[in-house]
Formats: structure tokens, sequence, C-alpha cells
């Protein structure tokens, strides 16, 4: 086993690695050793060619189809030099303030996460789509919502040069996309942070992980490693573990660690979603043009935000209940289609967790409660009355049976859409904001870390990604999760010296 | 990659794929090679044991319209191949339903990540986007 030595190392180079990455410039600068960890590969830009099976394959996580541990819910979560934020669609919406007061951290105040997020907001350019870039899709949604009595906010996105390819969670084609790859990651590397893919931290020891850097297999998409395929015992003053809401707490329940920490993969949401389809008398733009330019919030009220989308043929054909001969039909409307996707705001509840399997591999265990199944019926209703509103012929929604729903029939959208009908196991469901699992809190009895990521009992681990979150976010986390990777790039920065100084002298290779 | 997984109950997989989406029967044999294997590439990442459950399931559709019918999937007309089908989508077994949904995912994989498949029901997603509409 190779022996490799530094001051801080980062696990995982997504929202929260590449926020943090950029945040210890001042360290890198200032001569310390900053080192990233990244399981995925760096892709070259002409890599990213839009293919739904192959950029699947080469971004996420079992690409895409990451099956919770009863089979009824796949997770999307990515896996590459980026991270997610390789593969989300650039969303970038505050964290609202009666969540972040809901949560109670001592420490963690809503001003701050809001000031934190605005700095990003502007270094990502984050803005509004102008009129003419928004497709029919959206288009119909916001006509939809202004019929049906919803109201339609726009979303802010950091694009920078969108071509309105809708590839956005297959990989921007254009690099139009200001994820942490194009902005927080190349300004930390040009400053001197080393960064390392195909590497997979296999377990954590007392201020040191055994990390294995696997080849390029052949054909395969993405560069070589930075570092020879073997095995690597790598030293490090702190370890700032941000590997997402499934990694970094399997990544620690893996790890013999020097603490107890009994809520450790607790709390695990992830705002289970279903994608929706209203078929119109005639072809639209949905297929060009950024698939995300609204959403409705109603998640103080009822439990659920809406967010125009659109998705690829494989994608869409998944999340279609039923086959066969009317199955085919919808898929055959494709130009007509208009989708709204609909997540729940699930909430932490005992059960619902990240564990680890016998080989260590992460399991995700996760049950629909009552409330979530609501949450998503009354979901499907809204939008089934948005679509109509908006003049589709007919709604494809799977909490109906069977799931089309003709305009003819939109007085009945509440009988006919029923909390009855939804089958776990027939429906398909899937999550791709994941959040939870080393909670944010007071002490290691209610939470994994305290409010600037550092772990309980373990001086030298603290935690920067969506795994912080103490409960679910209720709307798109990746400012949020930005701002309190932020924190812990502050808080490294400022307790270097004392953090750093425990650090045990370098061995060589 | 692993040991191919449909190749022992390939007959059985291409009925269940024709009733999933009836369409499939009209490939042509290379098309067929193309969807099998977008199906091998999502299971080789798999633990072997759901490799394994997936073939299990196969043969259990294959083998379960025997006692009814009196025959094997394959050999059913497409109206009692839907039926056998849905049995399995709505059994009241949360594993039978997770099982067939797994299946019909894999399926609707195969067939509609072809390139093919995609311009045949119309979607022109371009990477040049609006710039490719004009």
């Amino acid at each position: 086993m190779t022996e490799k030595d530094c001051d801080v190392l980062i696990v995982g180079s997504g929202v929260g690695g590449g926020t943090v990455a950029e945040g210890l410039i001042p360290l890198a600068r200032a001569g310390r050793r900053v080192l990233l960890l990244e399981q995925g590969a760096r892709l070259d830009d002409h890599e990213f060619t839009g293919g739904e099976a192959e950029m699947a394959d080469a971004l996420y996580e079992e690409g895409g189809g990451f099956l919770t541990a009863e089979g009824t819910m796949t997770l999307a979560f990515g896996r590459a030099y980026g991270g997610s934020s390789v593969v989300y669609t650039g969303t970038s919406l505050l964290a609202p303030e009666r969540v972040v007061r809901h949560w109670d951290i001592p420490g963690l105040d809503h001003a701050d996460v809001v000031r934190r997020s605005r700095r990003y907001m502007d270094e990502n350019n984050v803005h509004f789509l102008p009129p003419e870039e928004i497709n029919e899709n959206n288009r119909l949604f916001a006509l939809g919502c202004a019929k049906a009595g919803y109201q339609a906010e726009p979303f802010p996105l950091n694009v920078l040069g969108c071509r309105g390819s809708s590839l956005c969670n297959l990989g921007c084609p254009n690099s139009a996309k200001q994820g942490t790859h194009r902005v927080q990651l190349p300004r930390a590397e040009a400053a001197g942070v080393e960064v390392v893919t195909r590497a997979e931290v296999l377990r954590l020891q007392e201020r040191a992980a055994v990390v294995r850097v696997a080849p390029r297999p052949p054909g395969a998409k993405g560069r070589p490693s930075e570092w020879p395929a073997g095995e690597y015992h790598v030293r490090a003053g702190a370890v700032v573990l941000a590997a997402g809401a499934v990694g970094s707490p399997a990544l620690m329940l893996r790890s013999r660690l020097p603490a107890s920490l009994p809520r450790l993969g607790e709390g695990f949401t992830c705002h289970p979603a279903h994608i929706l389809v209203g078929e119109h008398p005639r072809p639209i733009t949905n297929d060009v043009g950024h698939p995300k330019s609204y959403f409705v919030d109603r998640a103080a009220e009822e439990g659920y935000v809406l967010e125009t989308c659109m998705y690829f043929p494989f994608t869409t054909a998944k999340n279609l209940a039923g086959f066969g001969a009317d199955h085919s039909r919808l898929m055959r409307a494709f130009p007509r289609l208009q989708m709204i996707l609909v997540l729940a705001c699930d909430h932490a509840v005992p059960g619902n967790r990240v564990s680890v399997d016998a080989q260590g591999r992460p399991v995700v265990r996760y049950r629909f409660t009552p409330e979530v199944i609501a949450s998503l019926v009354r979901a499907t209703r809204a939008s089934a009355r948005i679509f109509f509103a908006a003049g589709a012929l007919r709604v494809h929604a799977p909490s109906a049976d069977p799931p089309l729903v003709e305009a003819g029939d939109a007085g009945r959208i509440d009988e006919l859409v029923d909390a009855r009908h939804f089958k776990t196991g027939k429906v398909s469901l899937s999550a791709a904001h994941l959040m939870g699992g080393c909670g944010m809190g007071r002490s290691a009895a209610d939470s994994v870390t305290d409010a600037w990521g550092r772990v309980h009992g373990v001086p030298w681990l603290r935690v920067a990604d969506a795994s912080l979150f103490p409960d679910s976010l209720e709307i798109n986390p990746y400012l949020t999760i930005m701002a309190l990777a932020d924190r812990v790039a502050e808080g490294l920065r400022e307790e270097a010296r004392d953090v750093l100084a425990a650090r045990p002298a370098a061995r060589t290779a | 990659m692993g040991t191919p997984v449909l190749a022992p109950v390939r007959g059985a997989f291409r009925a269940v794929a024709e009733t999933v989406v009836p369409e499939a029967r009209a490939l042509p044999p290379d098309e067929w090679r193309t969807l099998e294997a977008i199906v091998e590439e999502a299971l080789a990442g798999r633990p072997p044991r759901m490799r394994r459950q997936l073939r299990l399931l196969v043969r259990m559709i294959e083998m379960a319209p025997v006692l009814r019918y009196g025959r094997g999937f394959t050999a059913l007309d497409d109206a009692r191949r839907t039926a056998v089908l849905h049995v399995l989508q709505d059994a009241p077994l949360l594993l039978l339903r997770r099982g067939f949904w797994g299946l019909r995912t894999l399926v609707l994989m195969g067939y509609y990540a072809r390139p093919a498949a995609a311009a045949q029901i119309g979607y022109r997603a371009d990477a040049r986007g609006w710039e490719a509409r004009r």
C-alpha cells in the first residue's frame, strides 16, 4: 500500500466538496497540502454527448438506478468530477426561513445561510431565464397555474451560455451549467488543491483514509486517474466528508470511529418524486430549451412542490405506469407531452436511514409514510388541474387506476386520483434530493455533528454535504449545501493551527 | 462483467419484452442484440444476487401460466400474456410487484435507450439546443 500525506483530505467533489475545496484555497496558498479524492471520473467536454444510457452510466451511481432496500424507489446521485452538480438542472433556491428555524440548531441561523448562499448565487451566475428562452413545456405550466389558481414562480438558474439543449440531467453538453466542476474545482486546482479522480475511500482510520484508485475501464468515458491504480494509505491532519447523504454516513459506518454516534445514518429524507405527463393536441417545444423554468411551492401548506421538467425516452417510459399498447401510445405522443415533477416534502422518521451491508456497501431503508403518500396524491391532483387548465387532452397520473385521466373527467380528479391506488412496487418513484444521515445538532445524543459540521467526539473529522440536514429542506438543496460547506471551510481555516497541529509526523512512502 | 443473465432465458425475456412494448415484435435481429446488450450492461454492475433473482423471475413468468392455461408464457397469445403480467403488476405481495417493476424497467431501458427508438417516438433533443430547430 502506497503512503500519502496531506494536511486536509476532502472526500467527494460535488456541491459540498467543491465548495470546501475552494474555501480552503487560502490554506493551499499558505503551503498546506489540500487533497480532494473523487470516486468518479473526470470527463472532457467532448464526452458530454447527451446520450441517455451512456451519460447515465458515466455520471450517476449505478446509472441513476440505486434502489432502496425495499426496492420501491430509485435514488439518483452523481459520481463524477463535480458530483451531483454535473447532473442537476442548476436550480438555485434559498433555504426557507421556517425550515431552518424548525431545524433548531444552536449556532445556525437563517440569515447566515442566506448571506452565504447569495455569495454563491453571484459566483455561479444565478439568474432568471429571459422569456424568449422559455419553451412551451414551461410556458404551459405557467399558463395552467394562472388558470387553475396556483402561483408559479420562476426558477433562478446557474447557467452561463445556455443553448437550450434540455440535456441538463445528462451533464450539459455545452459547459453552460455552473456546477462545481466548472467554477469551484478549477479555481481550487489552479490555487494548488490536488484533485484525484477514480479514488474511492474504503474506510477511515485515525486521521487517515484507506483509498483504492481504480484503473480506467476499457472504453469508459473520462480520463485515467491522476494517481496510478492501487491502494493507498492517506494520512491527513483533518478529513472533510462530502460524499453525499448516502456516501458520507456509509463511509463513517464502515469505519471504526473513536466515538459513539447513535444518530449516524438516521434522519434520511429525499423528497420522493413522480413524473407526471399531460398530453396536448399539438406538438409543443419540450425537448429543446432549459427544462426547469418554474415551480409551485406548496410545501408549507400541503407538503409538496411542483416543478417543470423534461426527461429522456427511457426515463419517461420508466415513470409511466403500466405497459403494453396504452403505454406505447403515450410514448409515441412524446412531441405533445408536457411534464411536471411532483416532490413530496418528507420528514425524518425512525427507520428511514442509511446503513451498510456486510461488505460495507451503502443500504438505504425508506418506507413511505401515509403523510408522504397523501402529499404525492395532493400534488398529483394539483398537477392534473394545471395540465387540463393548460389544454391537455389527458393526464397520466400514477395514483389513478387506470392511470390515464381524460379531459372529460377533469371534474372528477379528486375521486380518480386517490391514495388507494398508490401501490409501492407498481408506481415509479425516484428521488434526487438526498438529505440527512449525519445531521447537525447539539450533541451525539441528537445528532452527528455540530452546526459547523464537526463530528461529535472526533476532532479531526467534519462533514460538508446534504447529510448535515437534520430534516428535509423542502426545496432544492444546492445553495444550502454550499452555504453549509462554506461554514465548514471557514471553521477549518480558523482552526487550522489547532486542528492540523495534532497531525502525526509524515512517514516516507 | 459477469456471466450474461439473459442467455439462458432469452425466449421468455423476449416474450415479456414484446408484451411490455408491443413494437418490439418488429425489431430486426441486430436491434434485439442492441436491446439485450443495454440490459446486460445495466445488470453487469449489479450484485450477483440481483442477477440471479431476475433470471429466476423470468423463469417463473414462463412457468406460471402452465397451471392455468396449460402452456408456458411464450406459447400464450397477447391477451393472455398481458393478463399474466397484470397479475404480477398488481400482486398483493410487494416482492412480486417490485420484481415485475424491475423487469419492466429493464425492458423499457433496453427498448427506449436505443437511438432508433428515441427517433421513432419523435424525441429530438440536440446538444445545439434552439439552434438545431431554426
